[in-house]
Order: C-alpha cells, then sequence, then structure tokens
C-alpha cells in the first residue's frame, strides 16, 4: 500500500489500518450557547440520572400499586366478549365510528384522515421551512398541532366513556363454573318464593334474564336494590314483592355472591 | 492493575478518542434542569431511552418464562405472573413500561415540534425519530397480542380487520399479520417474532442513527 505523501508520516496502531489520532478529542467550544456549559459524562449525565431517578421512582410505584391484567385465555368462540385496543389507537378505533368515516367512506377512517396526521408530521421539516423556531412565530404549524392534539385527546375520552358504558350494561353475572355462595341462608328462599327465580333460574344460573352467580363483584346491596325497585333492561321495575326487610336480606345476600376465582377480564 | 489493563488495550485498538468523543462533548446552558428548571422538558428524549431500556431487559426475562403458542402462551403468562417470584414485578414493568414509554416518546415529540428543532439542519434526524414512533407503535400492537387472553386477542382480531379495510394493500397486509385465515397460532407465532427479533432490531438501528445525528449535529440551541 503505497501512500503519495511522502512528506507526511502516517502512523498506525499496531500493525492495523486504524490510524493514531494526534490531535486530543479536547470538549468542543460552544460558543453558539453561551453560559454554563458542562461535560457530558459525568457532570450532565448525573443531573439526567436525577431525572431518570426520580421517574424510576414513580414508575416503581405504579407497577407494584397495580399488577397488570391478565383476562381470561382467549376464546375464539366467544361472542360476548368486548374487543378495546390499548389506550394510544383508540382514537383512531373511535374515529371510524364516524358515519363520514365508516362504511362505504371507510377510507376516511383508515387511510385519508391518519395519512394527512402522521404524513403532516413526518413531512413537518418541509412543510414549515421558516427560519423562526418560536411557536408563537409559526401559528400555522402550532395551529395545526394544537387542534390535532385537542381533537386525539378528545376521542380517546369518548371511545373510553363509550367502552365502560358498554361494559357497565353487560350483564355481570357469569354462568360459568360459579357456585352460589351460602345457599343455607335464608336469603336463598325468599329469592325461591318471588319472581326473582321466574327468570334468574333456580340456581342463579340465568334463564332469560341473566346468570346472577358471581354478581357481588359488580354491585353493592345498594345498587340490587335499585335494580329490584327500577328494573334494568328487559327487566321491569317493581320485580319484587315481599317487605322491605326480605329485599333488604336478600340484596345482601346477592351481594355475597362472588365468583370463586378472579375473573377479572377488564381493569 | 485497572489502569494497566485499560492501556494495554488503549494501545492495541486506541479506545480513548472513542469514549473520549462521547464523554467530553459540552452539553449548552439552556436544556440543562440543574440551571432552569423548565428545561425539564429536554428530559424527556432521554426519559424514553431509559424507559426503553427497561422494556428491553424486563422483556428478557419475560422470555424465559413465556412460549409462544396457542396453547401455553397464556398459561406461561399466567405461571410467571403468579408462581414466580418477582414475576408480577417483571411483567408489570413490561406492562405499564409500554404505555409509559408512548407517554415518553410522545412528550418528546411534542417538545421538538414545539421548540421547531426539527428544522435545519436537522430534518433527516426528525424523520428517524418518526420512524422510531411507528416502529413503537409496532412493538405496542404485536406485545399486545401476546399474553393471549380474551382482550389481547379481540383487540387484535379488530386491529387486522381494520387493516384488511384499506384499499388495494389492506388484504395483503391482514394476511401478513395474520398468517392465515383466522387469528390463530401463526398469528401469535408471528406477532412474537415481530415484537422480540424484527421490531427491536429496527428500533435499535434507529435509535443508534437517532443518537449518531444527535451527536453529528448537536442540540438545537436555545429559542
Amino acid at each position: 500500500m503505497a501512500h503519495h505523501d511522502k512528506d507526511k508520516e502516517v502512523h498506525f496502531v499496531g500493525d492495523s489500518r486504524v490510524r493514531v489520532r494526534k490531535e486530543k478529542l479536547l470538549p468542543k467550544d460552544y460558543s453558539e450557547f453561551p453560559g454554563k456549559t458542562e461535560a457530558f459524562f459525568p457532570n450532565f449525565l448525573l443531573k439526567e440520572w436525577m431525572v431518570a431517578v426520580v421517574v424510576l421512582v414513580g414508575f416503581m410505584a405504579l407497577v407494584m400499586a397495580h399488577e397488570p391484567p391478565l383476562g381470561e385465555q382467549a376464546d375464539p368462540t366467544n361472542t360476548s366478549f368486548l374487543p378495546v385496543p390499548d389506550w394510544y389507537f383508540l382514537f383512531l378505533y373511535e374515529l371510524l365510528k364516524f358515519k363520514w368515516a365508516s362504511g362505504p367512506f371507510v377510507v376516511l377512517g383508515t387511510v385519508v384522515v391518519p395519512g394527512l396526521l402522521f404524513g403532516g408530521l413526518f413531512l413537518a421539516p418541509w412543510l414549515d421551512r421558516g427560519k423562526d423556531r418560536r411557536p408563537f412565530k409559526r401559528p400555522a404549524a402550532t395551529g395545526i398541532a394544537i387542534l390535532s392534539l385537542v381533537a386525539i385527546v378528545a376521542l380517546t375520552w369518548v371511545a373510553w366513556d363509550e367502552h365502560e358504558k358498554q361494559l357497565a350494561s353487560q350483564p355481570k353475572g357469569s354462568s360459568e363454573d360459579a357456585k352460589i355462595v351460602n345457599p343455607q341462608d335464608p336469603a336463598y328462599e325468599i329469592y325461591k318464593n318471588n319472581a326473582c327465580v321466574n327468570c334468574h333460574g333456580q340456581k342463579l344460573e340465568g334463564l332469560q334474564g341473566p346468570a346472577l352467580t358471581g354478581i357481588g363483584d359488580a354491585y353493592t346491596p345498594e345498587d340490587i336494590i335499585k335494580i329490584m325497585d327500577e328494573g334494568k333492561g328487559q327487566m321491569p321495575a317493581g320485580m319484587f314483592q315481599g317487605n322491605a326487610e326480605e329485599k333488604q336480606q336478600l340484596a345482601e345476600w346477592l351481594a355475597e355472591q362472588d365468583p370463586p376465582k378472579e375473573e377479572e377480564s377488564e381493569e | 492493575m485497572l489502569k494497566a489493563a485499560y492501556e494495554w488495550l488503549d494501545k492495541r485498538i486506541d479506545i480513548t478518542p472513542m469514549w473520549r468523543d462521547i464523554a467530553d462533548h459540552e452539553v449548552p446552558e439552556h436544556v440543562n434542569p440543574a440551571h432552569h428548571f423548565s428545561a425539564f422538558i429536554y428530559c424527556f428524549g432521554g426519559l424514553t431511552f431509559f424507559i426503553v431500556v427497561i422494556q428491553i431487559l424486563s422483556g428478557m426475562f419475560l422470555t424465559m418464562y413465556y412460549v409462544p403458542d396457542i396453547e401455553n402462551a397464556w398459561k406461561s403468562v399466567d405461571y410467571l405472573q403468579n408462581e414466580i417470584a418477582f414475576g408480577h414485578i417483571v411483567r408489570g414493568m413490561h406492562h405499564w413500561g409500554a404505555s409509559v414509554s408512548i407517554v415518553m416518546l410522545f412528550l418528546h415529540t411534542m417538545r421538538v415540534f414545539f421548540t421547531g428543532s426539527y428544522k435545519n439542519p436537522r430534518e433527516f434526524n426528525w424523520v428517524v425519530g418518526m420512524l422510531l414512533f411507528f416502529t413503537m407503535l409496532g412493538l405496542g400492537f404485536t406485545g399486545y397480542l401476546l399474553p393471549w387472553d380474551n382482550k389481547a386477542y379481540f383487540a387484535t382480531q379488530v386491529g387486522i380487520q381494520i387493516a384488511a379495510s384499506v384499499p388495494v394493500v389492506g388484504d395483503a397486509i391482514a394476511t401478513f399479520l395474520q398468517g392465515g385465515e383466522i387469528v390463530g397460532a401463526q398469528t401469535l407465532a408471528r406477532f412474537f417474532a415481530l415484537h422480540v427479533f424484527f421490531l427491536p432490531a429496527a428500533l435499535l438501528g434507529l435509535m443508534g442513527a437517532h443518537f449518531f445525528l444527535i451527536r453529528k449535529q448537536g442540540i438545537s440551541g436555545p429559542l
């Protein structure tokens, strides 16, 4: 390997092709930013690490306070399960529920609107070419960004709210392998002697009405009395004909009907 | 002893310039939260990286127990969460970390956007950052299926249906993701491969490019 400038001697590390660097890599002159600059390592990294520690403590508190949810094993034949995407996809999911973005116009919801949003974000440096960097000096970019943010937050909130409402309107009992808790309770007799048994079944398993096994997981005695008085869904109001004391007794017994194992499928 | 070892290594591979280059560059005052409290907004990028490191480490530990097939996936998650010592902590870190990393990434993107830091000469780094954003969303989508509970299954089914409704390429995307007629064994195997090999590889490569560019161009100046 002949090199041509003879006057310059090139030194290599060992017999490798890595050149020895004569000049030391001193900190660069940051005259562009006058003020108190400091070296990245260890000075600045220490400060970043302190911020990270604060975040880490908060994060671990979250992790320890909330066990990660794990529902029941996936069952493709389950037709009553309400699908919900992870929260950061909710706004896209909600977008597709608009009439102008679904059915024959679904292209708008799946391609055009997200395409404009993410395409615009992707090409931001070429759409917003001005020299000014301050947000108030470039009202178009800032305005569009804030509008999009508001829209995303609103859509996410609407989607979540709707999902919660749908969940709340679903029957709460579980007919599968939940047993009656405390069947010796006199309240069970009250249950059997009233109209409840006609729709909810001898063993609370549900007939025309939903199963009541496991209902205690979802309702307090007050909720149950309210449903007995006012009805719910197809259940008419005032179905319980016994006296107030019996009603209270029955409601308390029903509220004890917890599922035998953890069957939380939703957070 | 340590010094001698370092010098032995340095004589052969000349490592001093490499790490001095990373260590010695000056960090300007306007991004330093020790000088201006409001500069904490410049920490979101570093925090995103921090959470990504948590995700990678907790994910590596999860794969020690996770079994990517439809018979055992849910059972293995149930087992590692309820039987293994600290299993619920490790899975919790990965589960909540997924959301936190999206939040941090979002905050970082907003900081860069509203300070106009994507402008000349940093356009290309913005594009790399957007690709990172999409990679992270992909990781979120593929990771959501892996516990194989009802929520995971039906959310993925809906997601794939939405993808399939895209004109022209929709069916191809759906087939690619699903690997068959229904969300099933193939889908889980595919999502596992994407989540654990393909997307993290893309993420690491893109992060390397992101950091190389920020080092090359320096952080944007004060407003």
